[in-house]
């Protein structure tokens, strides 16, 4: 029984990213819809973040804190992995400090 | 230009398997909790590799709802998928073949796809599997290490790593919008969408996968009307 959840789970979630990545093979020149296909990222990336971002750890002030950090290594255009990293140890620091309060 | 390089792409996927790993532990450690059994739960992340919808699809097993549901469930939370590989289709160079996109098409995730497309130029088959492989590994490693034993990591812990991949997507985003505008006009617009479907009572009607769809499409809808950008800008 549980194998029948497994796979409709896996084979919904496989159809959804192979068909556009195999039926639209050429190159889209519309330049409207390239541009569109150019900002998805950059508007997905934030709708997903925000405010989602607040409510993953177990303070939403920490986490706050944490997405500034993350912001301000961001401009300075710090590696992906040192950005994540200083919003882990903000977050961790925020939140032994709001124990301490 | 490009990005053919399978140890290029291995590099690139370093800090993504570290964050993956973070999130299917936590992933690991509730299917347990919930009654799947370690090895479900890390057939689970081997077939899916996905967040969102691995955590939902437990409830319905859980639940014992229809397959129906389950099917539906995840069509909501993931067909955000659909957007980004048709993103990258056009980012994929034109010599990869059907057979690599049926395969690299089992790795389009949120942080895969991310770096994928900060990549100038286009992107070779070769590169998307070094890039895919070791998330995959982190994934599946992180489920097996919280279902096996979800006690070791101190909370504390958890709640910081839980930051650790809206790090990277502001990583990725922060940059570009900073140097350019129109690109800054578009992640503000959806910025300030998502948190008015968030905390608006009408948003809370909308399931979230369905939400970032609704902000994802405006504006960078918005952003193709008003900043339309030519060929070499990209």
């Amino acid at each position: 029984m549980i194998y029948v959840y497994i796979f409709v789970m896996a084979g919904v979630t496989y159809l959804i990213r192979m068909l556009p990545l195999t039926l639209v093979q050429k190159k889209i020149s519309n330049v409207y819809v390239r541009s569109f296909l150019y900002y998805i990222p950059y508007a997905c990336l934030t709708a997903m973040t925000f405010p989602a971002v607040l409510y993953a750890a177990t303070s939403p002030i920490a986490a706050f804190c944490g997405f500034i950090a993350a912001v301000l290594m961001g401009l300075k255009k710090k590696s992906l992995i040192t950005v994540a990293l200083s919003a882990c140890t903000v977050v961790f620091i925020v939140e032994r400090v709001l124990e301490m309060l | 230009m490009i990005h053919n390089k399978i140890q290029q792409g291995i590099k690139d996927g370093i800090p993504i398997a570290i964050g993956y790993f973070s999130v299917s532990f936590t992933f690991g450690m509730l299917a347990v909790k919930s009654g799947i059994s370690i090895f479900h739960a890390v057939l689970i992340s081997l077939l899916n590799l996905t967040s969102a919808g691995q955590f939902a699809g437990i409830n319905v097993i859980i639940a014992q709802s229809s397959f129906l549901e389950m099917a539906l469930t995840q069509l909501v939370i993931n067909i955000r998928y659909s957007l980004m590989s048709l993103s990258l289709s056009q980012k994929l160079d034109d010599n990869v073949k059907v057979r690599e996109r049926l395969a690299i098409s089992y790795g389009v995730t949120d942080e895969i796809f991310a770096v994928a497309s900060s990549k100038p130029g286009n992107i070779g088959a070769r590169y998307m599997y070094g890039l895919i492989f070791l998330p995959v590994l982190g994934w599946v490693g992180g489920t097996l290490a919280g279902a096996a034993a979800g006690s070791i990591l101190p909370a504390e812990i958890i709640s910081a790593l839980g930051v650790a991949l809206y790090g990277m997507f502001i990583a990725i985003v922060v940059p570009v919008a900073a140097e350019h505008r129109e690109v800054k006009i578009v992640v503000l617009t959806a910025l300030c969408m998502s948190t008015a479907l968030y905390y608006l009572p009408i948003g809370k009607k909308i399931s979230s996968g369905f939400s970032m769809i609704i902000c994802t499409v405006i504006s960078a809808g918005l952003g193709a009307a008003l900043f339309p950008i030519k060929e070499e800008q990209e």
